[in-house]
């Protein structure tokens, strides 16, 4: 992107130049903390998929099979609380978008390196608490902690929800680092609008981060409050109100899955750039969409809440809104697919996962207008249907472009290459299974089968035995790509600065970077997808 | 046998039972299509382009387009259209859903922890069953007595949560007869999936006499009035009477007057006050091999007789 390149390819990098464990607990590096955050998200990953299958298999015949029915809820609490807020939600800002970002943007660091470490310690704190309730009294009130069953069951519900406040504090942390750094660490020449999509979108993502999860910890510890201390706010047996419980919640849990799903616009942005050959088509309506979504997301909670008994009117006001966050989403839709126009498109393996988050995604897209529609929504609400939506946009969006983005920076994050076919033959057994075990469940929740439900009827079995056996699928291409990852790792080929002949500044220093990223400071005098 | 059940058409949306949930369905067909047809642009219009522009050579000359005013206009304003005009439809929809009748048949439904409890204005009480007459407005008054339920008729396309401290309602105008499933669509912990219940859309003299004989339980033998409770306050859901099965809690077949282990070791006869105190105060005898705090209390939820004739009725169960 026509900057002063450092050409330096010596043997000292990032990985090298500091060695023992000492040295990555204390690195104040983002580059290091990225990629401990990354092996934490693997962990948690390979947790809650254990659960989702344990899930499956459950459900592959009507009636119990090894579970009890309070077994059941508990897996299913964890699979969501897991995958929620250990996984989902920092997966891109805090593993890629903390690797990347200074990288995207000619910074040596993040603008607060120590906040940064702090944000992971806090991260693993909260995880680890969370995840010690399995070893006491569990947990089974669902991830959405619903009052007033959440007060009156027996489970370790205080300690969980304390867990996610202070997972809730490391995302804030991590989303204030990243909005100082982008107004303040750019590199001479690199304006706002030649900042790399992917900068906008983990932009735009921060500011929902540190708006919006505040008001999930306030309403948290509420909940401890009254659970610990008897006040009532949410218990209708201590004068409190069940609904206002899900106004809360959902006030920050709305704006959250654009928290989630807004890093892997960024992600797929890139992508199709980088592999088309060709320049963004519509670079400012790409980055204001984010930033759009962004603000329209904050006042769309309401549609979680058609059938809870709030009146028609917030019903018909939250529908409306929720109609207005669709076009940005339906304008970058359109603007990926004109990307490719008249490009050069080559199907290596972070292309394939983008394509096929453009996929996923469109069928995502779609289920969730009809779950936007009042009339529709009273029928699909709290049934597989809403389960299969999210996650097709949850699954299909932000997983397919984690893994995409995992894939394309895979080189430059530790200098080596990874088997191409493996890599090509994970993303075939991802996507297939993530459509044999999801797509049926729009059946069966038109057919009007509830979630979270332990036991069906028999005539819902053939569809949930498709779906199970999809299960299989999705859980052999993790597999398989953490065997891609290790072997990558092990006998992987030397990576060149460059092997897909980006345009952003991340590609023109060494892979891996030394551990001030740049040996000379860019200079920036063009925008980031000259693909001339 | 997989296919077998798809190729039934009839099973990817159960039968639609009130003109609503007809209208409903014209709705999502519309979705369905338009939605189809979005997918067919973005996901076709995405391979057609990646085969057509597949990379040849690594120094492939591409075009340089930055944007198109015209066509990002067109794209943002078309869906905005669609996606007013499906708002307009459903609100259309919703606001009949919404609108109670004036001189409707009110039910009472109340959710509890794992059943519907159903009070008629004349007194009849049922659990897990709705009876209504056909072509006839219905109001359902929900309540819930201890953590959030929802009440949802796939077949009617109609839901509502029951909240524990407010009323909420629900309305619909059956035109089918036939039996319809009640689910619980808001998780409420370990037997969620099992509060199953029955809508029965009957026709209107078969409703005039199922509320005439259900109304006649007061004056019947008091073991009869058992049984009767038996279903009506769900203890069937946790309970068999009939066989030793275990469901959640003990069976009380051949129960009364053999001894009980307890789970401190202790051993109890089955008595009067046995029973009696496992209905009040379900904490106090928990039998070996089960859990405490899984059965609510009934405290004042039970009149003096109507617990002797729950006694009674256990008696008979041999």
């Amino acid at each position: 992107m026509g900057t002063t390149t450092a050409t330096h390819s010596g043997e000292i990098n990032y990985i090298n130049e500091f060695k023992g464990l000492k040295s990555w607990f204390t690195s104040l590096d983002h580059k290091r903390i990225g990629l401990m955050y990354m092996i934490s998200v693997m962990f948690f990953f390979l947790l809650g998929g254990l659960a989702a299958l344990l899930l499956r298999l459950e459900l592959l015949k009507p009636g119990g099979q090894f579970l009890t029915p309070d077994q059941y809820n508990q897996v299913l609490t964890y699979h969501g609380a897991i995958m929620v807020f250990m996984v989902i939600i920092p997966g891109i800002p805090a593993v890629l978008g903390n690797f990347f970002l200074p990288l995207h943007i000619g910074a040596k660091d993040v603008a607060f390196p120590r906040l940064n470490l702090a944000s992971w310690y806090v991260f693993m704190f909260g995880a680890l608490l969370a995840a010690s309730t399995m070893f006491t009294s569990k947990i089974d009130t669902g991830w959405t902690f619903y009052t007033p069953y959440s007060i009156k069951t027996g489970t370790a519900v205080v300690t969980m929800v304390l867990a996610a406040f202070i997972m809730g504090m490391s995302s804030i942390l991590t989303g204030l680092n990243f909005i100082v750094t982008v107004h303040k660490l750019r590199a001479p020449g690199m304006t706002m609008h030649r900042m790399p999509l992917f900068v906008w979108a983990l932009y735009s993502t921060a500011i929902l981060q540190v708006l919006a999860t505040p008001v999930l910890g306030i309403t948290l510890l509420l909940l401890v409050a009254e659970r610990t201390l008897g006040v009532g706010i949410f218990d209708p047996a201590l004068g409190g109100d069940p609904v206002l419980f899900q106004h809360f919640f959902w006030f920050y849990s709305h704006p959250a899955v654009y928290i989630m799903i807004l890093p892997a616009m960024g992600v797929v942005s890139e992508l199709i750039t980088t592999f088309s050959k060709k320049t963004i088509f519509g670079y400012t309506a790409i980055a204001y969409s984010s930033l759009g979504i962004a603000g329209v997301s904050f006042f769309v909670w309401g549609h979680h809440m058609f059938v809870s008994g709030q009146s028609e009117i917030a019903g018909i006001v939250f529908s409306f809104i929720t109609m207005l966050v669709g076009v940005p989403t339906a304008i970058k839709m359109f603007n990926w697919l004109a990307t490719l126009y008249k490009g050069s498109i080559s199907f290596q393996s972070p292309m394939l996962y983008a394509m096929g988050f453009m996929f996923l995604f469109a069928i995502g897209g779609v289920t969730g207008i009809m779950l936007a529609v009042l009339a529709t929504d009273v029928h699909f609400h709290d049934t597989y249907f809403v389960v299969a939506h999210f996650h097709y946009v949850m699954v299909g969006g932000t997983l397919m472009a984690l893994m995409g983005g995992f894939y394309y920076w895979f080189p430059k994050m530790f200098g080596k290459m990874y088997n191409e076919s493996l890599a090509r033959l994970t993303f075939i057994f991802i996507f297939v299974g993530f459509n044999v075990t999801f797509f049926p469940q729009f059946i069966l929740g038109a057919m009007g089968m509830p979630r979270r439900y332990f036991d069906y009827i028999p005539a819902y079995q053939s569809l949930n035995a498709i779906s199970t056996v999809g299960s299989w699928l999705i859980g052999t291409g993790f597999l398989l790509s953490l065997y891609v990852l290790v072997q990558g790792l092990r006998k992987g080929e030397k990576a060149p600065a460059n092997p897909w002949g980006s345009k952003t500044l991340e590609w023109t220093v060494p892979s891996p970077p030394i551990h001030t990223n740049f040996e000379v400071d860019p200079i920036v005098k063009a925008g980031p997808y000259e693909y001339k | 046998m997989f296919w077998l059940n798809l190729a039934h058409a009839e099973s990817l949306m159960p039968t639609a039972a009130t003109d609503v949930a007809a209208q409903v369905d014209n709705l999502y067909k519309f979705l369905l299509i338009s939605s189809f047809i979005s997918c067919a642009i973005l996901i076709g219009g995405m391979i057609f382009f990646a085969m057509k522009y597949k990379r040849k050579t690594d120094n492939d000359k591409t075009a340089y387009i930055t944007h198109n005013t015209f066509l990002e206009f067109l794209w943002s304003f078309i869906p905005l259209v669609i996606f007013l005009g499906v708002f307009g439809w459903g609100w259309h929809i919703y606001h009949q859903m919404r609108h109670m009748p004036e001189n409707g048949l009110e039910i009472h439904v109340t959710g509890k922890q794992w059943a519907w409890e159903v009070q008629y204005k004349s007194g009849v009480k049922t659990a897990n069953l709705v009876v209504v007459p056909i072509d006839t407005d219905v109001k359902l008054i929900l309540n819930s007595m201890d953590v959030i339920h929802s009440f949802y008729v796939p077949s009617f396309r109609i839901k509502q949560d029951a909240v524990p401290g407010r009323y909420t309602a629900l309305t619909f105008n059956a035109n089918k007869l036939g039996d319809f499933h009640i689910f619980c669509t808001e998780y409420c912990g370990t037997q969620h999936s099992g509060m199953i219940g029955t809508l029965k859309v009957v026709s209107k003299e078969d409703y005039d006499k199922w509320l005439e004989e259900e109304s006649k339980v007061s004056t019947l033998p008091l073991a009869q009035r058992g049984e009767k409770l038996f279903q009506v306050k769900a203890c069937a859901g946790c309970h068999s009477a009939s066989d030793m099965s275990v469901k959640v809690g003990p069976t009380l077949y051949k129960k009364f007057g053999a001894e009980e282990e307890l789970n401190d070791g202790q051993k109890l006869k089955v008595d009067e006050n046995y029973v009696r105190d496992s209905i009040l105060n379900p904490n106090t005898h928990i039998v070996k091999g089960f859990q405490a705090n899984v059965m609510p209390s009934f405290q004042g939820q039970l009149s003096e007789v109507e617990l002797s004739a729950l006694i009674e009725y256990i008696k008979t169960l041999k």
